[in-house]
């Protein structure tokens, strides 16, 4: 993984994808209060241990990772970074 | 091989280095610093740790520690210390590692003072600190066999996995005597189970809490089955003068040997009178007592001890109640003389 | 499309340790900083590449569950001793990587000592502080991190300074210390903060794994439901009131100044153990035992003085517990069972000395001197505390240029030596005991002159003292042969 020292400059803004492992999140929040791209939304729907589940809105990330430091869950949230050209999957 | 006059205080530890001891953690109580003095001179030339620790519960949690990751790991101390090392032996037998606790007994309770007693041999013996646990308990009479119990301390906490106590009181710690050591040089054994490094030691967990109760009484179930096999295996006593012996003396330590000089002398003057000296205090010889209890000729038990009646519940359980079990104790630090211990015996068994 | 964050690897994928169905979510409340925390370190530890040699502790308090995560050695320790506990690890193995991971209780309360005096001794480990300012794991009560005023289950009114004190601020605290490489408090509550916690925890890491010493990164971290907000207001209540008090930085960094050093090798040795350890070397004690031969019963001894009790008594200082070393260790040379009891304690410090010898051809009982054979007094008042022990037809040496007096009883033998002003001839009051030794040995033939001199070596480390000892056996030998 590349520190932040070593990461390349880039001129053209990053594009990221967010995968949210919905049985994993506990709905805290702190994600969406954390996203610069407010990219990120609780959902109405419950998962399976009764919490309201975050998910990605779909775009707009830039796969910066702050939603990845302020979740308390080891594995809920994983973040990918798009080539350039890239689509994102559909989900 | 020669014998070299040694303190038992020191004796126990030259005898733990050749066990392959490399470890000691430590606090100074008198009458136990001679340990951790021996410890702290010899430890840096064999390649191992000494560390006077900020307190006796740092220190037996350092034990824990080195004893969790694999080392054989030694500490030591007096009544007051041995108090607050409880809470770690409690989790050193919960997480079922192998150590060695010296305790030197002082008078007690509170801080008492500094000459030896075994009043300590309620906590050492029959727990100390919390929940189902056993230590197994050696209980030297001389400084040989403080050096013999440095060495067989480690092979019974390794062949278990359970602390092991060698408990003694002031005056076997710090008389001197011949000591003859074994020509053997003990390489520990590697532990598996042990924290440590390289990617073989990764899964490992040394660990006491067992959240489900139905986890925990699975453990302690084992811990139990581990303890009737101590029981059937380990236990170790010495005999004296008792094969005629109608009255027999039950005493262990210092006073094992004060009560050696009075039998002597009652032997010549005609008195059947012997003595069971338990060499482990757990497992408790009862098999050797129960079976004396049922001879004929056995007409009562005389415990001896320098504390209020410790080892006596335990002699009164192994005879259940057949024969009379007498107790005879002096506390505060006092060592029964053998003109003391005459008379009795003779008063005993006159009685 | 690459993967830019994701779990770390030095987690488990799986928790199979963690009790119930849920194998794959954390214990922790939702919210709850711990598992941010975690994941920073196991982030670390596996791009530092020390996942094979860390041990993590887990202590008292929410994170007792530590090792159900991560996929290194693991070690649950009690209620605030993990610094010792890791002491143990880490000096055991000393190319471990141990991180003591602890709350405010657990560090801060109940194990004060444990943490002062690890960092104080500058232990190689990693120490990740966890202040949320309140017991999480017993369900809300005061730490000592728990901010004046601030209500918990214990302190239903507000902490209040007059009766719980003040918070603690531990980093402060251990960068009082002198030892500690490498000290900063960070904060969860904000980007930068975490951002900022991430590289300390890294860092300090790090600093093990080149054995710079000891570090200690304090996290300002929340506990939603301790402190009964959400976990977006908790974030809030930490910037605004926790940090007010735990000021957020770094304390200090002193790699710049103590090298990445090496692991000294720690052998462990087996080859002439005997010798380094000054016992006897296997294949010796011939001349032991071919003395224990000629020693047998003691019939060259006078009946009088066979198998002596011998009672040393005096001052601390004029080598009391000396002299029957001296007596045992001859005695143990000649092939005899010996036993030597010292006085012990603040007695022997200032006050009165006196120790018990037993010389005897067969095994010894008791090793205690109540009726004694032999008494030597080295002053007044151990000679009327231990003259009514000595039997009837036993024998009492005094010095009798410290005392004034005789034995008073008339059926004892009484031998008087001036062995300090002796001494003091010869040029060193201290060798008044070595005098006595030699007035015993020429009295009671337990010894002859030559088996004491021959033996001295075995007890009388400073090798230069033993001609003045020798001279001191002779002179007193002399006085008692010739009465003067």
């Amino acid at each position: 993984m590349a520190t932040e020292a070593t990461a390349p400059k880039r001129k053209v803004r990053r594009r990221g994808y967010v995968v949210i492992r919905e049985d994993e999140c506990k709905g805290c929040g702190l994600c969406v209060a954390a996203c610069p791209q407010e990219v990120l939304e609780l959902q109405s729907k419950l998962n399976r241990y009764g919490y309201h589940p975050c998910r990605y809105k779909g775009a707009g990330c830039i796969a910066c990772g702050i939603c990845f430091y302020s979740c308390p869950e080891p594995g809920a949230i994983t973040v990918f970074e798009l080539e350039e050209g890239e689509e994102p999957p559909q989900s | 091989m020669a014998r070299v006059i040694l303190k038992g205080n020191d004796a126990v530890v030259r005898g733990a280095i050749l066990a392959g001891c490399r470890v000691y953690f430590g606090y100074p109580i008198t009458p136990a610093s001679e340990i951790a003095e021996t410890a702290a001179y010899y430890m840096p030339l064999v390649g191992g740790v000494f560390l006077q620790a900020e307190s006796e519960v740092a220190a037996i949690n350092m034990v824990y520690g080195a004893a969790g990751a694999g080392a054989r790991a030694m500490t030591a101390s007096s009544g007051p210390g041995i108090s607050l090392k409880m809470e770690g032996v409690s989790y050193i037998a919960g997480a079922e590692l192998p150590c060695v606790i010296v305790s030197i007994g002082r008078g007690g309770p509170g801080l008492g003072n500094i000459a030896p007693e075994q009043g300590d041999y309620h906590q050492v013996v029959w727990g100390g600190g919390h929940g189902n646990y056993r230590n197994i308990v050696l209980a030297p009479n001389s400084v040989q066999e403080m050096a013999d119990h440095g060495i067989l301390a480690f092979a019974l906490a390794d062949r278990y996995r359970n602390p092991v106590f060698i408990l003694t009181d002031g005056a076997i710690g710090q008389m001197m005597e011949p000591v003859e050591f074994p020509e053997t040089v003990v390489t520990p054994p590697e532990k598996e189970w042990a924290v440590g490094v390289g990617a073989a030691r990764r899964p490992n967990l040394i660990s006491s809490i067992l959240l489900d109760p139905d986890e925990l009484e699975a453990h302690v179930a084992k811990l139990e089955e581990k303890y009737t096999r101590i029981v059937e295996q380990e236990v170790r006593a010495e005999a004296y003068e008792l094969e005629d012996a109608e009255l027999v003396v039950v005493a262990f330590g210092i006073v094992s040997r004060v009560a050696r000089s009075a039998i002597e002398v009652l032997r010549k003057e005609g008195c059947k009178v012997g003595m069971l000296r338990p060499i482990t205090l757990w497992p408790f010889p009862e098999p050797q007592l129960r079976e004396l209890a049922a001879q004929e000729r056995v007409q009562r038990f005389l415990t001896i001890e320098m504390s209020n009646g410790q080892m006596v519940r335990d002699v009164r359980l192994a005879v259940e109640g057949r024969k009379p079990v007498e107790f005879y104790g002096r506390t505060g630090g006092n060592i029964p003389t053998e003109v003391e211990l005459i008379e009795q015996i003779r008063c005993q068994t006159e009685a | 499309m690459d993967v830019k964050f994701a779990k770390p690897k030095s987690f488990y994928e799986i928790y199979e340790r963690k009790p119930g169905a849920n194998k794959e979510g954390i214990h922790y409340c939702p919210g709850c900083g711990h598992g941010i925390i975690h994941k920073m370190i196991a982030e670390a530890v596996q791009d530092l590449e020390i996942q094979d040699r860390t041990v993590v502790i887990s202590p008292v308090g929410c994170s007792v569950f530590a090792y159900y995560y991560f996929d290194t050695g693991n070690i649950q320790s009690a209620h605030g001793r993990a610094p010792a506990v890791g002491t143990g690890v880490k000096r055991t193995h000393p190319d471990s990587i141990v991180i003591s991971y602890q709350g405010d209780g657990d560090l801060a309360a109940i194990g004060t000592a444990e943490i002062v005096h690890a960092a104080n001794r500058g232990e190689q480990m990693t120490v990740i502080f966890v202040n949320n300012a309140i017991y999480g794991m017993t369900g809300g009560q005061m730490a000592p991190t728990t901010l004046e005023g601030q209500r918990t289950t214990t302190t239903p009114y507000g902490r209040k300074k007059e009766n719980e004190g003040q918070p603690v601020r531990v980093a402060e605290l251990i960068d009082a210390l002198e030892a500690p490489v490498y000290v900063e408090r960070t904060t969860l509550s904000d980007v930068k903060g975490r951002t900022r916690t991430r590289k300390a925890i890294r860092k300090a890491l790090k600093y093990q794994s080149e054995n710079r010493g000891f570090s200690l990164v304090e996290v300002l971290s929340s506990c939603p439901t301790g402190w009964g907000v959400t976990p977006v207001d908790a974030n809030q209540w930490i910037r605004e009131k926790m940090e007010a008090v735990f000021p957020v930085g770094l304390l200090r960094d002193r790699a710049a100044d103590i090298e990445a050093r090496p692991l000294e090798p720690r052998p462990f040795v087996r080859e002439n153990l005997h010798q380094l350890l000054e016992i006897p070397e296997p294949g010796t004690g011939d001349a032991q035992a071919a003395a224990a031969q000629g020693a047998g019963e003691m019939q060259h001894v006078d009946e009088r003085y066979r198998n002596p009790r011998i009672k040393v008594a005096g001052f601390g200082g004029q080598g009391i517990l000396f002299l029957g070393l001296g007596i045992a260790s001859t005695g143990m040379e000649l092939g005899y069972q010996v036993s030597w009891l010292p006085s012990y304690g603040p007695e022997m410090r200032g006050g009165t000395a006196n120790c018990s010898v037993r010389v005897s051809s067969d095994l010894i009982g008791s090793p205690i001197v109540a009726e004694t054979d032999i008494l030597v007094a080295f002053n007044k008042p151990s000679l009327a505390k231990f003259e009514p022990d000595v039997r009837a037809g036993g024998v009492v040496f005094y010095d009798s240029s410290l005392i004034d007096a005789s034995p008073q009883r008339d059926d004892i033998e009484a031998v008087s030596v001036p062995a300090t002003q002796l001494a003091d001839e010869l040029g060193n009051t201290k060798a008044a005991n070595m005098v006595m030794f030699g007035a015993i040995a020429e009295k009671t033939g337990l010894f002859s002159l030559e088996e004491v001199r021959q033996h001295l070596g075995g007890y009388i480390k400073k090798k230069k003292l033993i001609p003045l000892n020798e001279r001191a056996i002779e002179r007193g030998a002399t006085y008692v042969r010739e009465g003067a």
